[in-house]
This record gives C-alpha cells, structure tokens and sequence, in this order.
C-alpha cells in the first residue's frame, strides 16, 4: 500500500505520521506543498502542526498551497484523504468537509487523552474494527468543530460523523467534551466517506511506550481494508 | 550626535566604563560604536560581576563534548550521538509582557541549540511568580503560560517537564527560564568559531526591525515604577519563520558549507559578528545596506541593537553561496551577504558607503570589565525551637489536605495540558514525574530531563541550598532510572551591586560547584541573570538548575505510579525529621526561620548509585524523590497517580509523626519492590550501606496512616489537583 504525506511550511507532525504508516506497513513517501504531482497513492494524510503558522485562518493558506490542487482531484475522483489536526483544519478550508473549526472553548490549547467513540464503520476507515470507544490523544488549540443547524442536519442525515468525544463507556455527553465542539464532534467525513478530517492523533498512541495503543488498532485495521 | 559621558550613562555604562572605552579607542566613540560597546559590556552579555565565580564551576567530564562559552553544552550520549542543551532566562521582558516575554524566551533558547546543528526534542521551563494573591499574579501566569505553549507548540517540540512556584519575592519581577535539548550526531556539530579570511558573512531567518533594541541592556538594569515605558523594547516572536529557520539550517547543515553559526539573541547582529570574530581570532567587515530590514530608515545604531528575533548569522565557505541561497529561498526566508571576515581584528561597519564604526573586537570582548564584587557570607541559622509545641494537636489529615493543595505542591496540569507535550512521537514520560523522558528517535535509548530550584533553601543558607538543588536534580533523574550526566544552569539573582545578593550568589555558586563536583554531575551550560529586584529589594537567590540523564534502554525506565496491591513501600536513606524551612514549618507553622536541610553528599550519591543499581536489576516497580512536603507528599503523588492506597507500618521512628511525615530531610526516595524481590533488595541496599525503612505495603483505595488517620485517594486526588484550575478560573 502507497501512501503519501503533504509537507506544508510549519507541518510538524509530518513525521510522526510517517513513522506510523511505515510502522504498520506503507510505503509512504513525503510530498512537498510546492510540487505539482501527486505520487501514487491508496492514502494522502494532510498532516498536524501550524500551515503557514496559523495564519489568516488555521488551515486557511495551506489549502490554497500549489500540492492542494492534486490533493482535491484526487479526493474528487474518490481516493482516501485523511487530515489529523491542522489536516482536518485543511480539509474544512478546501470546502471538502463541511463546516469550520473554532478556537477551543476555555481559549486554551489542550493536550491530552480523550475518548472517542467510532459511529459509523461502514467505511475504509473504521470498517472491521472490533470496538466502537478508542482512547486517542488530542493537542489543539482551535479544535472547537461549528456548523450550520442546516449543514448539521444534512451530516447526520447521511452519517457523516466519524468521532463523538466520550467517556470510557462511550457516553456521548457534555462533560466529555473538550473544547466545546456542537455535538461532541471529534471528526467527520465527506458525503462518500472518503475524506475524513478529524482532530485526534492516532499517531501518537502507536506503541506502549506511549499515550496507548490505540492508534495501532487504527492503522492496522485501516491497512488491512485497503488490502 | 557627539558622544559624552552623559549619553553613556543613559546606555548603562558607569563613568569609569566610558573611560576605559575612549581609552581603549584612544577617542571618542561615535553612536552606533557606543551602542555596542553598551550591548557588549552590559551584565547580560558580558557576566562582568559573574565571570570571576562562574570559573570555578566544575565543567569537564569524559561525557562532556563541549562546557560553557558556546551557544549550549554538548554531552555524549553514545554510538555517535550528542545531546546539545542549556537554560536561559527571559525574566525582564515576560514580566513587561507576558505572552511575547516567555515565547521569545523559549525560541531563544531553542535557537541556541538548532545553531549547534542539532534538532530540539525537548523543552522545559523552571516558572516563578508572585503570591497567589498579587494583582498582577494570575494574568502574569497566563499570559507566560500561552506564550510558552504558543511558541513550543507551533515549533512542534514537546514540552516535557517544568516547575512551577509561588513567592512574594517574585510579586515585581517573575521568573521565566526555558530550557531546550538537542539530538546531534557527534560529527556534524556547528560552533561559532568563524575561520579564514575573506569568507562571506550571511543574514538569515526574518527582517530586521526596531523591536528589542536595548533588550539586553533592559535585562541588566532593575526594574522601577516607570517599567511600563519598556515595552517597546521586548522582542516579538513568530514561531512559524523559527520552525522555517530549523528546517533550512538543518538541510544546510547537512553539507559542509558551513564555518560557523551563531543566532542573534541578545544584543542581536552586536553580539553574534564580535563572537564570531572574536573566537576565530579575525575581523569582520559589514555593509549594513545589505541587511534586510523590516522598517524604512533604519539607522546603523538601530540594525545594530535591534533584537528581532528568528535571525541567524553564519560564515559560509567560498562558492557555497548560491547553494545556501536555494535553501533559504525553499523556506522563504531572507537570505543576505552582507560582509566578510577579515585579518584586521576589528568590526568595521559601513552604511551608505561610510564608514560608521571600527573598533577592535578584543576591546569588546577580553577587555570587558570584570568585577571583583564586594559580597557577605551567609551564616547558617540557628535551628528553630518553637515548632516542638506548635506542631501539637494538629490533626495529620487536616495538613496533609493543606500541604497538597498548597500552590507550590499542587498539581500544574493547568500548566502543562497547555503544551504539547506528545509531539514528535517520542515522550515515554509525561510532565508530573520526577522528570520527563524522551526516547532518542529510534533506537532503545532515552533522555531524561528535570528542572529544579528551592529558592527558600537557597535564601536561608546559600551554600546549602545550591548543593540542594543540585542533588535534586540528580534525584528526579535517578528516580526514572536515568544515569545523570551533566546540568545547566540558570541564576537568577538580585542586584550584584548589593553585598546581600551578591553573597547569596557566590555561595550558591559554590554549593552548586561542590555537589556537582561530588556527584559527577558537570555544569555544561548556562545563564546569570542578576538585577532581579524592584527597586531596592532582590527576589530569594532562585538559581534553577537543568539536570540530564542517560537510559540506555528505555524499558527499563522506572515511573511514580503505584504499580500493584501488597507490594512493599520503602524508604531509602535516613528520615531526621528536619522541620526548618519545610513547607510544613513555612505555611502550616508560619515559622520562617532556621537553616534548610543538610545536604550530605556522601550519603546522596551512594544512596542514588544504590536505587540506580536496583533500577537496573529490574528490582524496582515505581519509584519517587522525597523532597518538598516530605514523604507523606511524596507517597500521596504516587497513590494518586496509580490510583491505588496504602497502609503505612506502624512507626519504628522516635521522632514525632508529623516531624516524620513532612520533614524535608535530604536524600531520601520511596521506592516500591515486589515481595519477593525485598531479600535480595535487603541485601543490596546493607552491602553498600544504605540506610532504607519498610513503610508500608500498598492496598486498594485508601491511605491507611495510622489507626485513627485514613484519607481515601479520591480526597488526596481532591486535595492535589483543584488549587491551581480554581485560582485561574476565579
């Protein structure tokens, strides 16, 4: 499996994610903001960090970046796109998913574990997994997901959730939430399932020696389906 | 505008400074020459009242690369790899601003250590503030707080570990020291020593501007009512050109264009040419024309002093220009040739084809002044008599819950959830450890790191306080199962030009000269910091000290979390129940007086060798340095953290409980083992003489003290962990 990861000026989570796919099996390579051409790919990730250090809007310059222009066709043309972070930041700028991404309600950049809850596995991402809640690792400052009521109605219509903050048992309620997003929402996805944005960090829980292993639950069962 | 010894007055420089100056020049300076002779000879640049202590630190070690003098220290870690690190404070302009003060203090540091070819992979910082109830306490924390996180999150290094304190002697000018390590291979090291003639000098990173002229001068003066009006002179940062800056100078670094590097920090374009120079033994020629400046009509005096921040200067090989050039240009940043060295010794500027200065680089540098300060030896106090009575009566629970929740014990999550602290995909141990550990990408190896400082040890006895800090910091190491290699350090101090403080620093350099002496333990890197005073009263002698340590596999690192029900909780080393100057004598007794804990250095480094020993046989399941709240706080931390109780033995001590519970006694870890392995522990701790006490075995949910004392771990949870979010959300 070919994947790729797009390097905006201020990316910084660029490698830990290239250490991830490698680790479970891609054969990843890094892909400059300012090329043209997209290598071949079965997964683009849009990376975490601060694109153009946050400037104008978190996400903003870098979906304008010269590499965007292949990424979008190619989540056009119904190839999987995945953005962590600044990534999802990204994605909701270039108009591939819906809505935008607020500062984080207490105005502070938070840095710790969550729970978030898997809704709709009937897709490449989550498709197989045995368990619905994973522990993963959140580190944002603007992470606060916002939509239209009407732009709401229509992600929940066609099951466009990906992630609900929640508790270890999978409470979907207020108090779990960490920065305020309508709804607990963690992550989404396009219409077709194949974009998928979201602010967790899969990559940082990739062995025990770290926040957890869930994220290593993610990347093999995501491997496997694209077998 | 002539020269005269009023506007040197007005630059810092003392009458018989500006002397020496038109002495050495056999004239009188023009401007812009004034200027960098005022940045050159300042405290800040040129340690003048420090230089003559500072010597005679211990800094030489078969694991040192590199001591003081350069950009940061440099230590082998082994098979070809380096740590590059060092501590730096940026008091001064964080108390003015907050936000801008602390970022530009953590992207300082973080450039002197990219500037040694090496990439960061950890930050820390050692905070001090005021009273809770100062006005200015809260947003003074906040606004250090974001700035902190603001510029290490963005650079995408994880912060790893800090301290936080609280002490009215901070309420007029707080603390703000950043630390930053670097991984370097051993032979691609970069230092600032330029070499050969005719080589071009290259500006690179962002543009000049006005902002931070005179910092460093602001840094070396003490602060009045009329601070406020120094706002202009505190730098602003932008972590995004800096994260641009490392990736260029990591990809030129990768070749051999490169002669020296030094970053403009302090006193900017001034300081970084004349070290360059300096070291190398040669001259530098500039044509100010050529450096790209932010502002129209910059004049000489200001691109000179100009602090704008995220700027490097390097001294390139012939013809590698247009190659470096391409890099710069990827990244987007400036890229100038904006002089060349030279054989004439001298710094010659030159601005609209004249020439606006030419001094002789060894007048700014080895004929700066150097002071011989009048200082006042510290007697140690008499032990305190009253606290025998006083402690009668008070129930153990009700100052446990007042110990735990005493700001400088409380838990900082508030802090560190702020900073990213899992970037890089590295961090096995978190902040709210004895110390945080990266692993070296890679490999089985990891890095630990701590930061320490006891300012009220320091300030009851120096002496005994800096070696305090110092087997602190070999502690937090130890206690993760790291073998500590070396420290930086940041000293933070009043005004040198008063007997008291200067006093206070003389003895603290010794004490920490001697444990580090004693330990093996050798100062690699650091900073002074003096004139921290409001008007005429200094903060308590704050000298923050950096300590790193080595695991050679990471598997093996130990954690303070209780691990399992019915394993045995010791203590090792000896409980004397020293009361003085322990955060239970401070605030619970409201007694100030008498001398800090002895600090025995014997009993510290065989008392570590031994824990570091058992670590390694795998012997150890959690273990915790004793240090401020006693063994009591220190057991509490590791229940709360494992979420498991215990049951404390009956007492064997003659001393009082409470005295044996809080008392501040040196030395000393709780250390966790199975039953199994406690023979073969015995064994190990008698043979090398290590004094060591069962304390209790661990259970399920409470902490069972005595017959009558049972706290449960959800009311130490409470205790611990809501001082710090209630203050700031107050």
């Amino acid at each position: 499996m070919k994947s790729s990861v797009i390097t905006f000026p201020g990316s910084n989570c660029d490698r830990d994610i290239d250490v991830a796919l490698n680790k479970f099996g891609f054969k990843n390579k890094m892909v400059w903001h300012n090329d043209h051409e997209l290598p071949k790919s079965d997964l683009v990730v849009l990376p975490g960090g601060f694109s153009y250090g946050d400037y104008l809007r978190c996400g903003s310059m870098a979906s304008k970046s010269k590499i965007m222009h292949s990424v979008i066709n190619f989540a056009k043309s119904g190839g999987l796109l995945m953005g962590i972070c600044n990534g999802f930041q990204i994605l909701v700028e270039t108009g591939l998913l819906p809505g935008v991404l607020l500062r984080n309600k207490y105005l502070e950049f938070i840095c710790k574990n969550v729970y978030v809850k898997v809704d709709n596995k009937e897709n490449l991402y989550f498709k197989n997994l045995d368990k619905e809640v994973f522990e993963f690792h959140i580190a944002h400052n603007e992470g606060n997901y916002f939509c239209t009521k009407d732009q709401l109605k229509e992600i929940e219509d066609n099951n466009q959730v990906a992630l609900y903050y929640c508790n270890d048992e999978g409470k979907t309620e207020d108090q779990f939430n960490p920065n305020g997003s309508i709804k607990n929402i963690a992550g989404i996805f396009n219409k077709e399932k194949n974009v998928l944005g979201m602010m967790p960090h899969p990559e940082r829980m990739i062995d025990q020696s770290l926040s957890g292993e869930d994220g290593s639950l993610f990347f093999k069962n995501l491997i496997n389906n694209l077998k | 505008m002539t020269v005269n010894e009023k506007i040197a007055i007005e630059h810092g420089l003392k009458s018989d400074e500006y002397k020496k100056i038109c002495d050495l020049l056999k004239r009188t300076p023009n401007i812009t020459e004034l200027g960098i002779f005022s940045a050159m000879w300042n405290e800040h640049c040129s340690y003048k009242s420090s230089r003559l202590h500072l010597k005679k630190l211990p800094t030489k070690g078969k694991k040192v690369i590199q001591g003081p003098g350069e950009n940061a220290g440099v230590i082998d870690i082994e098979d070809g790899d380096a740590i590059v690190f060092k501590i730096e404070s940026h008091n001064h302009p964080s108390f003015i601003e907050p936000y801008q003060g602390a970022a530009t203090g953590v992207g300082g540091i973080m450039r002197d250590v990219f500037t040694m070819g090496a990439r960061p992979i950890a930050n820390l910082n050692s905070i001090h503030f005021g009273s809770p109830q100062h006005k200015k306490t809260k947003n003074l924390l906040r606004g250090v707080v974001h700035g902190i996180g603001g510029y290490g999150n963005c650079m995408g290094v994880p912060t790893i570990a800090g301290q936080t304190s609280f002490d009215s002697s901070y309420n007029g000018n707080i603390l703000v020291n950043a630390m930053t390590l670097g991984l370097v291979k051993k032979n691609k090291i970069f230092y600032s020593k330029a070499a050969g003639l005719n080589k071009p000098v290259i500006y690179v990173g962002s543009k000049t501007g006005r902002d931070g002229i005179h910092g460093a001068s602001m840094a070396s003066a003490s602060f009045d009512e009329k601070i406020e009006e120094k706002k202009p002179t505190v730098q602003v940062g932008d972590p995004f050109t800096e994260k641009l800056l490392l990736e260029a100078c990591l990809e030129l670094m990768a070749g051999d264009s490169i002669i020296a590097i030094q970053d403009m920090g302090a006193a900017g374009l001034t300081s970084s040419s004349i070290e360059m120079a300096s070291k190398g033994n040669l001259g530098v020629e500039i044509n100010l024309n050529k450096v790209p400046c932010r502002e129209a009509k910059m004049t000489p005096y200001e691109i000179m002093l100009s602090e704008s921040q995220e700027r490097m200067l390097i001294v390139l090989e012939n013809g590698k220009e247009e190659l470096a050039k391409k890099i710069f240009d990827k990244w987007n940043l400036d890229f100038a040739i904006i002089g060349k060295t030279t054989g004439t010794k001298n710094i010659e500027l030159f601005f609209d084809d004249k020439q606006v200065a030419n001094i002789p680089v060894n007048t700014l540098v080895e004929n700066s002044p150097m002071y011989d300060r009048k200082w006042k030896k510290s007697k140690l106090p008499k032990k305190n008599k009253i606290k025998k009575d006083s402690s009668n009566g008070l129930k153990i629970k009700d100052v446990l819950k007042k110990v735990l929740s005493n700001p400088n014990i409380c838990s900082k999550e508030w802090i560190w959830r702020q900073y990213d602290h899992t970037v890089m995909g590295d961090t096995i141990q978190k902040p709210g450890g004895d110390s945080g550990v990266v692993r070296v990408h890679g490999t089985n190896k990891a890095i630990a790191a701590s930061v320490d400082s006891s300012a009220v040890y320091c300030w009851a006895h120096p002496l005994t306080g800096g070696k305090q800090i110092v087997a602190e910091s070999w502690r937090n190491l130890i206690s993760v199962g790291a073998t500590p290699i070396a420290i930086t350090n940041c000293l933070n101090f009043g005004s040198p030009e008063n007997e008291d403080n200067m006093g206070e620093f003389v003895e603290c350099v010794q004490g920490i000269g001697e444990a580090c002496e004693y330990l093996n333990f050798p100062v690699v890197s650091g900073n002074v910091s003096f004139y921290n005073q409001t008007k005429e009263v200094g903060i308590k002698p704050t000298p923050s000290i950096g300590g790193v340590g080595l695991i050679k596999d990471y598997n093996k690192m130990v954690t303070m979390n209780f691990k399992e029900i019915n394993n045995i909780v010791m203590v090792i080393g000896k409980t004397e129940g020293h009361i003085d100057q322990s955060l239970f004598a401070r605030s619970i007794l409201d007694e100030k007086n008498g001398p800090p804990p002895e600090v025995n250095l014997f009993n510290e480094k065989n008392n570590g060798e031994s824990l570091l020993n058992l670590i390694q046989k795998g012997h150890i399941k959690s273990a915790h340095d004793i240090s401020l709240g006693g063994i009591i706080t220190a057991v509490s931390k590791m229940a709360i953290k494992g979420n498991k109780g215990i049951k404390f033995n009956k007492s064997k001590n003659l001393i009082n409980e409470i005295d044996y519970l809080f008392s501040e006694d040196q030395g000393r870890y709780i250390i966790e083992i199975n039953p199994k392995d406690l023979k073969e522990v015995a064994k190990i701790l008698d043979q090398n003489s290590v004094y060591y006490e069962e304390l209790g075995i661990i259970i399920e949910k409470d902490m069972i003290i005595n017959q009558k004392t049972k706290v449960t771990i959800d009311e130490l949870k409470s205790y611990n962990s809501n001082w710090l979010t209630n203050f700031m959300s107050a």
